[in-house]
């Protein structure tokens, strides 16, 4: 038997949420050293994923299985594509990056990180983490929607007890109210599909690899599509779904934001494609035309309001419903370059938002404001911060070389082959996003500082510098370098152009 | 080396220097320098070794150096990147070496290389000078710039654009080298963001050229959806062209390659700063004036009228779209030399000249005449880049002066606070005076009246509504070329500044001499054959050599005199005109031309604003955010929330608290406990009342029966 890898990444944030709970309230600390520890190992453990994946072979790898219910056909069943191991990887660097920042420190003078209760923060913080890693490598229906519920639950109470004390009741509810609404959708379709199943082979089981064989008829897959790819779009931010999200995004502390808006956005994106897609493609072709109109609108509707908040999260929260928007684009052009595009983009949005989120909750927690008018001159107090969120926005905004323009670039071509007004259209959000971001460069980071915040401003910390490197790298070797991701999602990206017949 | 390595070198160094100098050398002001410089100078010499080699081979335009490799998987089949060196390139590689590396070396001693620190001088403002002590006797000299560094790491990243947008052999990298360039405008724009100016000057330029960027990303797009390829070997094949010519596009009566076409030339509209997307250029003029030169002649806007060039196969094919071409080129170029006229800060009469010059090359292109605008694109960048840093020379000048007398509030910018800077500054006075010349056309000697007598031959021979306009912007342009030359050096000096001012360092004026020899000798190699007199003794070599680009070699046109006539006129006319009109005149209030439509620009910006930028705030705000996100949307789901609570309302107080809770559950409990209340009496605890009770219950219940048994 293989070294089960995939097993031992998925679980390894449950071991430390574990460990985290059964350690001393007061040890704060040494809940931080565990906490980063669990979080390097599976990053290292993801990195190795990554650069084990056999690009030759292609296909699902690392598969492991164990039968769990063999009565009802469940079981523990997983595995790996193209499309899924960089978002293994993603999850492993906002999982390093989001514990580095929340380091947080016992000194009362330094005004970062999560100072209250770090032990139960990080706990529910790896729940998260090891619902989302257990979504983006299950192979068996069951199981992906098991970690999806357990995905979204944990958000609850990291909003509630950790947020923004203005309007963290209201966001965590309404997170919570939606994302549950989505998946109870999802899973009947699934119950839908699996019934079905059994109908058309006589086998009871939720292994998505049989189902994608299952030769659903095409006026099921016609009424079913719509559920269940819009229940988990849901998560992705699918316009006109996509409003539990901004508010989620600031309510909540930073690494949740940025596991959030990082991970979880792609988790519902993800779990789109997997099931709505590639085991529904007739139903893909048959609503094409209106997952497109849902993706165009939202691309240049967030790019809008991003342009008019004040607020700076929100901000950034809206520039992730726009950019997710493009991820759903990419899928509804149901061609490779689009798909591929996608996949480009899960990882480039991922690492550019979760930067984003970090850097404001450094700006919030020193400034104590996050409105933009109000801020100025952070690049004279944080220098590093200033250049990690340019390097951000340029990726936001397309910028050849950072990850960004590789993503947009392939969804943009992929979508004028089907609709090239769509393209036209979406192009307006290009134009969009560089002004929101490049204003808000000019007035915060550049603007003249505010008396009140002259020699009040301290510098982010090393750990900060060092989750801000990390996250660069990724989004900067991935633009100057394609060959880094893009074959790997390339090959993810021809097993579902052969499920939707080659088209 | 093979010549193909060498290419894809060349634009390796400058992005080196640019990481070099950003990640160890930033604290080191000569290494930063040395780094970038030395970077600038690889590239030069690689570009020469690459220039002269494609001298040496016949049929350079049949048989280029090409090299590509894999880098984006796109669908089934591999992006491939790639340069490619054919004579258009070869003659780029030449001109943007030799500018880059003259700027640079120019911007040592522009920020004030060896000066002391500055008093009081900040990160992102210009330096304020500094106050020495020498022989007792305190004075002020000018201060290094505090982010010298800076600077020229972001100059390197500019260079890296350009180079690498010259030597790509497909859409894809010219766009990222495109880009790039973008960006470090936005940078070099802003380089002194502590000024309010300087920072919307940049985000301007971002935001307009980006505009174009985004037409130009769709006619990328658009060509890829219908030939599957970007790559310019594979497109401008007869096949692939003959394809893109016969499918209409469906719109407004374009061909394929015409739409394509004129998306992509959008694209060149924002980038090189034509009308209606002109304006961010006047205001690049907030960045340091390596900067402008940068922008105005090594880079930018030549990269734009390059794209165009490079493009002219495909353009080519729609006359809809040339004539677009020629329109916008013929219109910008009269628009913005009426609007020079009344400017009196030196390097805004020069960005409108660049604007107007700029408008030449695209109409040349307009009307097929592609060797014209290939050579006034050279002798343009090499006579603006030397009018730039000879306008950042004398400005430079100017300072000094008010160093000397302490006055900083006159502007050193301002050509009426200038005069008689002939004899203070001669070197630059001479190298300006050449440059001057070359832009206004001087006859024979300059290099500008060789290109630009070209094209004015061209638009004869075609089409002439273009030939008048261009006419008329060529007088225009020696006009208000020779009023700046009149009010900034020649007469008397209008104030003590100007008396005071002193001759730059060498670093700045021997870029100055370098790139004067080149304004005047390059024109030399473009002479048409059949000129009276000169043509012949020089063979026209540029025409062979680049008109070998495209396969169907173009045609030089006969030899015409009134179109000789014309240049001669206009360029003599234009000087001494502009001469005659302000040799006398000592204030902007004895300027007769500044009229408020000039001055303000035909009040373009002002339109934008009303028209495009407040509309769409007002529409992203009100609109789209308040009424359909907050409104609409947020709106549905909270009234979910109180119709959810409603229901719950609803249902708790009608039904379950009166019926289920009150009449059911409280219900039931209060009769049992009623009946036990009630029954409590009879729990007396006597037997004789209880078998009194059962006697009475039996008799009672037998009746009962009775009654209903034996009744029935």
């Amino acid at each position: 038997m293989t070294f089960p890898v995939l097993s031992i990444i998925t679980f390894t944030p449950l071991v430390a949420a574990l460990i985290l709970l059964l350690m001393p309230v007061n040890r704060k600390n040494e809940a931080r050293v565990v906490a980063l520890a669990s979080a390097t190992f599976a990053l290292i453990l993801s990195l190795w994923v990554y650069f084990n994946y056999d690009q030759s072979i292609a296909g699902y790898q690392f598969v492991e299985k164990y039968e769990w219910l063999p009565a009802l056909g469940i079981s523990l069943h997983f595995g790996v594509d193209g499309i899924g191991a960089p978002l293994v990887l993603l999850t492993g660097v906002v999982m390093f990056t989001g514990v580095l920042i929340s380091w947080g420190d016992d000194n009362p003078h330094v005004m970062a990180g999560i100072q209250d209760r770090p032990r139960e923060f990080f706990a529910f913080l790896f729940i998260l983490a090891w619902g989302v890693l257990g979504v983006f490598v299950s192979l068996d229906l069951f199981m992906l929607i098991f970690f999806y519920e357990i995905a979204v639950f944990p958000m609850y109470l990291l909003i509630v007890i950790w947020g923004w004390s203005v309007t963290r009741e209201y966001a965590a509810m309404k997170l919570t109210l939606y994302l549950l609404i989505g998946s109870v959708v999802s899973l009947v379709g699934a119950l839908a599909m699996y019934f079905a199943q059994y109908q058309n082979t006589g086998v009871l089981t939720f292994n998505m690899l049989t189902m994608e064989s299952a030769r659903f008829s095409p006026s099921f897959q016609i009424i079913w599509f719509l559920p269940v790819f819009l229940g988990f779009a849901v998560l992705g931010g699918i316009w006109p779904l996509h409003n539990w999200s901004p508010d989620g995004h600031v309510a909540a502390p930073t690494a949740v934001s940025m596991f959030h808006a990082g991970v979880l956005m792609k988790l519902g994106a993800f779990a789109a494609l997997r099931v709505g897609i590639m085991l529904l493609p007739e139903g893909a072709k048959y609503w094409q035309w209106l997952i497109m109109a849902f993706a165009a609108i939202a691309v240049v509707y967030g790019a809008y309001i991003a342009f008019v908040q004040k607020d700076f999260k929100y901000m950034v929260g809206f520039s992730s419903v726009s950019h997710m928007g493009l991820v759903m684009l990419g899928f509804s052009t149901l061609n490779a370059d689009g798909l591929l595009g996608s996949g480009l983009q899960m990882f480039s949005h991922g690492a550019m938002t979760a930067l984003f989120f970090a850097v404001v909750g450094m700006i919030y927690d020193r400034a104590h404001t996050r409105q933009i008018p109000e801020l100025g001159g952070m690049s004279k107090a944080m220098p590093f911060a200033t250049v990690g969120f340019i390097i951000g926005g340029l990726v936001s905004m397309g910028m050849p070389l950072f990850s960004g323009f590789i993503a947009e670039f392939p969804i943009f071509m992929g979508v004028w082959q089907v609709h090239w007004f769509v393209a036209v259209i979406c192009s307006i959000s290009i134009v969009i996003t560089a002004a929101y971001i490049m204003r808000n460069i000019r007035q915060v980071f550049f603007g003249d500082m505010p008396e009140k915040f002259e020699g009040h401003i301290t510098d982010i910390t090393i750990l900060d510098k060092v989750a801000i490197t990390t996250l660069c790298i990724f989004m900067i070797v991935i633009g100057a370098y394609p060959k880094f991701m893009a074959p790997m999602v390339q090959t993810g990206v021809e097993y579902i152009m052969r499920l939707l017949g080659g088209s | 080396m093979s010549t193909e390595t060498i290419i894809w070198l060349i634009p390796l160094p400058p992005a080196l220097a640019f990481f070099l100098i950003v990640l160890f050398t930033n604290r080191n002001k000569a290494l930063s320098h040395m780094v970038a410089v030395g970077a600038a100078l690889l590239s030069w010499l690689g570009s020469m070794i690459v220039f002269a080699r494609a001298l040496g081979v016949e049929h350079l335009g049949e048989r280029p150096f090409t090299s590509s490799m894999n880098w984006l998987a796109m669908g089934d089949t591999w992006f491939r990147v790639g340069v490619l060196v054919d004579p258009l390139t070869a003659l780029m590689l030449f001109f943007v070496s030799w500018t880059v590396l003259m700027i640079f070396i120019y911007s040592i001693g522009y920020h004030n290389f060896g000066q002391p620190e500055g008093d009081h001088d900040h990160k992102g403002l210009p330096p304020h000078g500094a106050t020495i002590e020498e022989h007792g006797r305190k004075h002020v000299v000018p201060s290094v710039e505090p982010m010298y560094s800076r600077f020229f790491a972001f100059i390197g990243l500019f260079a890296f654009g350009m180079f690498t947008l010259v030597v790509s052999d497909n859409l894809l990298t010219l766009f990222i080298g495109w880009e790039i360039m973008g960006l470090c405008s936005y940078l070099l724009i802003g380089f002194w963001y502590g000024k309010k100016s300087a920072r919307d000057a940049a985000v301007k330029a971002f935001m307009t050229t980006r505009i174009g960027d985004v037409f130009m990303l769709l006619g990328i797009a658009y060509l890829y959806s219908v030939t599957g390829t970007l790559s310019f070997r594979e497109i401008f094949t007869e096949t692939t062209l003959h394809t893109l010519q016969m499918i209409p596009s469906g719109a407004l009566g374009f061909s394929t390659a015409g739409l394509i076409g004129l998306l992509l030339f959008i694209g060149t509209v924002g980038k090189s700063a034509q009308f209606p997307l002109h304006v961010w250029l006047p205001d690049a003029m907030e960045g340091p004036t390596p900067v402008s030169a940068m922008i105005h002649a090594a880079t930018m806007v030549s990269a734009g009228v390059y794209t165009v060039i490079r493009m002219f196969p495909l353009l080519s094919l729609d006359a809809q779209t040339m004539s677009v071409v020629a329109f916008i080129g013929a219109f910008t170029a009269l628009f913005a030399a009426t609007i020079a006229l009344a400017q009196n800060d030196i390097k805004r009469v020069l960005a409108y000249s660049t604007i107007s010059q700029l408008g030449f090359m695209i109409a040349a292109l307009g009307i097929g005449a592609y060797v014209a605008a290939v050579f006034h694109l050279i002798t343009h960048a090499f006579f603006k880049a030397l009018l730039f840093l000879g306008s950042g020379s004398v400005i430079h000048g100017m300072e000094h002066g008010a160093y000397h007398t302490g006055d900083h509030k006159v502007d050193p910018q301002d050509m009426f606070n200038m005069g008689g800077l002939k004899n203070k500054m001669p070197i630059t006075f001479w190298t300006f005076l050449i440059g001057g010349f070359a832009l206004s056309g001087f006859p024979i000697v300059t290099a500008g009246f060789w290109s630009k007598d070209e094209i004015l031959a061209d638009a004869f021979a075609h089409n002439l509504p273009v030939f008048i306009t261009l006419a008329i912007a060529a007088f225009l342009t020696a006009f208000y070329t020779m009023r700046q030359i009149t009010l900034t050096f020649l007469g008397e000096p209008r104030t003590e500044e100007a008396r005071r001012a002193h001759e730059t360092p060498w670093t700045m004026t021997f870029p100055l001499l370098v790139l004067s020899v080149l304004a005047i000798g390059y024109g030399w190699v473009g002479i048409p054959e059949n000129f009276p007199i000169l043509g012949g003794l020089f063979p026209n070599w540029l025409h062979e050599f680049v008109g070998e680009t495209l396969a169907e070699r173009p045609e030089a046109v006969e030899f015409n005199f009134v179109p000789l006539l014309t240049s001669l006129v206009v360029a003599l006319g234009g000087l001494g005109l502009g001469y005659l009109t302000y040799r006398n005149v000592n204030s902007s209030a004895e300027d007769k031309l500044q009229l408020g439509f000039l001055k303000n620009k035909y009040y373009v910006d002002e339109i934008y604003n009303a028209v495009f930028i407040n509309p769409a705030i007002w529409f992203a705000d009100k609109v789209v955010y308040q009424i359909m996100d907050k409104g609409f949307i947020d709106g549905i789901l909270h009234l979910f929330g109180p119709g959810t609570q409603g229901i719950g309302d609803g249902i708790r107080n009608y039904f379950d608290l009166p019926f289920i809770n009150r009449f059911l559950g409280d219900g039931s409990a209060n009769v049992t406990y009623f009946s036990g209340e009630k029954l409590r009496v009879i729990q007396t605890g006597r037997i004789q009342q209880y078998l009194m009770f059962a006697l009475i219950l039996f008799l009672a219940i037998g009746a009962i029966l009775y009654f209903f048994i034996f009744s029935a």
